[in-house]
Formats: structure tokens, C-alpha cells, sequence
């Protein structure tokens, strides 16, 4: 735990992060290059055509919005049980890409829903599970707007955080059992072929950085944006 | 009388009162599952098929409308503060709380319900199952909602914030509840419906105290 | 590289457009709110010697 605490310092943590996000920045770069370019060099999967492409930037899209979340769950928890003060800077500034990030995975799932189903719309267990995620996120982010007292509103939000991540294994679970019910469709099935794999984990690395710098430089702008508001108290 | 009770008796009688959220509660009920109809035409068996979810759904939003009161009014005259001081545990005093609202809404909901399946054309083996779902899953709608209710209860329009806060939350009794009357409707076994939807409320009614006093005490600057 | 994505073009161009559109956005966005505080920190402490508490 220690070591986390060490981090706690907004000023270690503009340190760390300033060193960093060179190199993640660059990473995410190449990553997405070298994810697209092999992405679109794979031929057709025999069974979803030429859509198999929507895999690369629908996967990761989803792996990045349950991510987020998980950081804001720990985030949450460090706030409220161990009282680390930058967690609760870093829960709110990952929720706006969160949001975005679950909002494309249903964009690019109702995309690929179309041609495989022919609807836009077929409450697939899993797009449905990430439609009710959004809300989770638009909720958390309404909830901080809400409150007025930054305090209040961190530690509510913890909370309300908490919950929220206790529930989704609970939501996933009642959608899945939801869907076997009424028999709805599934676009991803388990198994993904080798030579889809490749492109696929190369995407999912590169939207994951993409999210680790996004996030990092928001903290680093809400670490500015309280000096700006402290200096301006002082005079 | 043990301060458990007197609690609850308290917040059912503020309730119960005319005006209050009980008769609310089953007034938009009733009015729903009015509209519903009047929406998607007179075809019985499409009624009949959607009974189970309109009524769930139906229920869900008529208990939300008196949850943003659950905490505020007390909070507002300062008897939250009274309150949080007395030797009752917060968590206590939030299940307390929870029942009374159960009792105030929920359960008149759920006895209202059969009157309602009967609007819908549901036979009578489904209407039956819809009532023991509602009977099991309304406590769990009325612990979660404590949980939002207490998050909010400082905000002057919090009542906007909640629904959206809890009923995300809600989906999986929503989802085995109506599932239950589905499974019912379709003449199969609806037991492990209901099962998957005791285990949710009885983890919703055991955990919301915690989470709700939790969000009670930073809202009175503990 | 292929790009002929036959009859489904029409599905795949725009979700890729959309991303797109969406996680440069929102790049842009958050540099220039980076460079707002930046900013508007740098002009605060020419103004006034005061420590910058955090």
C-alpha cells in the first residue's frame, strides 16, 4: 500500500506521469497503426463476411469501458477506506471516457447487430449489459454534479461507485439469464480465430493505453485546475 | 416500544396519510396499467405477454415516486440529526426505514397487482406468480432505493437524479420478477425465477443499511 | 492491405468512422482542457507571489 501513498503527493504524481506519458502516448500510437493495418489485412471470416472487421473496434471498446469502471471502483475504494487523497481526483476524471468508451461499443455492436440480425437493435445479452453500464456511468457523473461540496460529492460518488461495481456481476448475470429466455442473438460468439487474434489484442492494448494517457492527463489538469482555484483563495 | 419500532411505525403513519405515499404509490399503479393498454391496443394475448414486465416496470416507478422523501423530510426539519444521535444504529434506523417503506408502498402494490393482471388478461397461475415475484422483489426495490434516496437527500431536486442512480440497479429483480410471470405464462417452471430473485432481495435487504447509513452519515457531515 | 469490404461497407465505414470521430474528439478535448489550466495557472502565479498550495 505504501508505495501508492507515495503517489498521493500530487506533486510525485505530476512527476511520474510527466515522465510516463511520452512513452504511452507513443505506445498507443503504434499500437493502433499496427492493429488497424493488420486489421484490415485479414481475409473474411467465413462466417460473418468482411463485418469480422468490427471486431477489432468493438472488443476493444468494451474491454476499456469495464476497465474504466474497475478504476473507478478502486479509486472508490482507496477514497473511502483509506482515505488516498488523488482518488478521488482520478474516479471523476475516468468516468467521461468511460462513458464514451461504452457508448461506442454500443455504436459499433448495433453496427454489426444490423447485417447479422437485420435490426440495429436486438437486446444481445451484451450489448444490453453495456446499455445498463451506461447509465451506471451517466449516473456517477450526474451524482458529482449534483452535490455541491466537493467532499460530499467525492465520498457519495465512492459510494455510489461501489455499489454500482457489487451489481454489475449481478446485472451481467440476470441479463445473461434474461437472454437465454427469450432466445436473443449473440455477435461474439467465445472463440475468435487465431489469425484474428492478433489484430484484435494489438487494438485492445492500444485503446487501453489510449485510456491510461486520456486519464492521466486529465488528472494532471484537475491537479492544475485546484492549484489555479487555491492560489486564486490566497489572494 | 423499542426505537426499531417506533421508527417504523412513524414513517408508515406519514405515509399512510391521505396524500401520502401509499395512496400516491397505488394511484399511479393503477393509472399505468390503465394507460398501457389505451397505448398498445386491446389484443389480449399481447397483453397477456407483456403483463409481467408493464406491472414489474409498472410497480418499480410507482415506489420511486415518494423514495426521494425517505430521508429528506427528516433531514430537512433536523430530525435526521435527532435521530442519528439516539442510540439506534443508522443501519437499524435505515431498515427501519425500508420496511416502513415497504410496507407503505410495496405491499399495497403487490396486493393491488392481481386486480391489475386481471386488466391485462393474465390467467390465473401467472397472476399468481406475479404476486409472490412482487411479494419477494418490491423489499428489494424499496432497500436500493433507500441506498439513492440517501445519496440525494441533500440535493433540492435530487428527485431527478434518483431514478437514474437506482434503477440500473433495479434491472435484475425487474428481470426475474417478470421473468417468473413469462416463464409462468408459458406454462414452465417459474421456481428458479423466483429463487434468483429472493437471493437478490434478501443481499439487497441485508446490504442497503450499510451502504444507505454510510451515505446518511456524509450527507450530516460525520 | 484490403479495403473492399463488399456489402457491408455500408456498417463497417461508419462504425470506424464514428470511433474515429469519437477518440479523436475526445484526444483534442482533453488536451485543450491540459492546456487551458496550464494556462490560466501560468497567469495566476506571474500575478501573485503567493505559494501554490495543492
Amino acid at each position: 500500500m505504501n508505495f501508492l501513498f507515495r503517489y498521493a503527493n500530487p506533486h510525485e504524481f505530476m512527476r511520474l506521469s510527466g515522465a510516463v506519458l511520452p512513452f504511452t502516448a507513443v505506445a498507443t500510437m503504434l499500437c493502433l497503426a499496427v492493429g488497424l493495418y493488420l486489421g484490415f489485412s485479414v481475409p473474411p471470416d467465413y462466417q460473418q463476411g468482411t463485418t469480422i472487421a468490427l471486431l477489432f473496434i468493438h472488443v476493444p471498446a468494451d474491454v476499456v469501458a469495464e476497465l474504466a469502471y474497475g478504476a473507478i471502483a478502486v479509486c472508490s475504494l482507496l477514497s473511502l477506506v483509506w482515505r488516498h487523497p488523488l482518488a478521488d481526483t482520478a474516479a471523476r476524471a475516468a468516468a467521461p471516457f468511460g462513458a464514451l468508451f461504452t457508448a461506442l461499443g454500443l455504436v459499433t455492436g448495433s453496427l454489426w447487430g444490423k447485417p447479422m440480425w437485420g435490426t440495429y437493435w436486438v437486446w444481445d445479452a451484451r450489448l444490453t449489459s453495456f446499455l445498463l453500464l451506461l447509465f451506471l456511468y451517466l449516473g456517477y457523473m450526474a451524482l458529482w454534479n449534483a452535490i455541491e461540496d466537493e467532499t460530499r460529492a467525492a465520498r457519495a460518488a465512492a459510494i455510489l461507485a461501489l455499489v454500482g461495481v457489487v451489481n454489475i456481476p449481478i446485472i451481467k448475470f440476470s441479463v445473461d439469464w434474461w437472454s437465454t429466455l427469450h432466445q436473443g442473438e449473440s455477435i461474439v460468439s467465445g472463440k475468435v480465430a487465431p489469425v484474428y487474434l492478433w489484430p484484435l489484442l494489438i487494438m485492445m492494448l492500444g485503446y487501453v493505453l489510449l485510456f491510461l494517457t486520456l486519464w492521466m492527463v486529465r488528472i494532471r489538469t484537475a491537479i492544475l485546475e485546484r492549484r489555479a482555484r487555491n492560489l486564486m483563495q490566497a489572494n | 416500544m423499542s426505537p426499531f419500532v417506533t421508527l417504523l411505525l412513524r414513517d408508515i403513519r406519514l405515509a399512510a396519510r391521505s396524500g401520502g405515499s401509499a395512496a400516491l404509490a397505488l394511484s399511479f399503479f393503477a393509472l399505468v396499467a390503465t394507460l398501457v393498454p389505451l397505448g398498445v391496443g386491446a389484443d389480449l394475448h399481447l397483453l397477456a405477454r407483456v403483463a409481467g414486465g408493464i406491472l414489474w416496470v409498472a410497480a418499480v416507478l410507482a415506489a420511486l415516486l415518494s423514495l426521494d422523501r425517505l430521508f429528506q423530510g427528516d433531514f430537512e426539519d433536523g430530525s435526521l440529526d435527532v435521530i442519528a444521535l439516539s442510540p439506534l444504529p443508522l443501519e437499524l434506523t435505515a431498515l427501519a426505514k425500508i420496511t416502513a417503506h415497504w410496507l407503505s408502498t410495496g405491499l399495497p402494490l403487490t396486493l393491488l397487482s392481481p386486480l391489475l393482471a386481471l386488466l391485462f388478461n393474465l390467467p390465473p397461475q401467472p397472476t399468481l406468480i406475479l404476486f409472490v415475484s412482487l411479494l419477494i422483489g418490491t423489499p428489494a426495490v424499496s432497500a436500493v432505493g433507500a441506498i439513492g434516496a440517501s445519496l440525494t437527500l441533500s440535493l433540492k431536486r435530487g428527485g431527478l437524479i434518483l431514478p437514474l442512480i437506482i434503477l440500473p440497479l433495479l434491472a435484475p429483480a425487474v428481470i426475474f420478477g417478470a421473468g417468473a410471470a413469462s416463464l409462468a405464462l408459458d406454462r414452465l417452471g417459474a421456481a428458479s425465477a423466483l429463487g434468483l430473485l429472493a437471493a437478490f432481495a434478501f443481499a439487497a435487504v441485508l446490504l442497503s443499511p450499510f451502504a444507505a447509513a454510510a451515505s446518511v452519515r456524509l450527507n450530516l457531515g460525520g | 492491405m484490403n479495403f473492399d469490404m463488399g456489402p457491408y461497407a455500408v456498417y463497417i465505414w461508419p462504425a470506424y468512422g464514428i470511433s474515429a470521430l469519437a477518440l479523436i474528439g475526445i484526444t483534442l478535448w482533453t488536451l485543450a482542457a491540459w492546456r487551458r489550466a496550464k494556462a490560466r495557472l501560468a497567469a495566476l502565479e506571474k500575478r501573485g507571489p503567493a505559494a501554490t498550495k495543492t
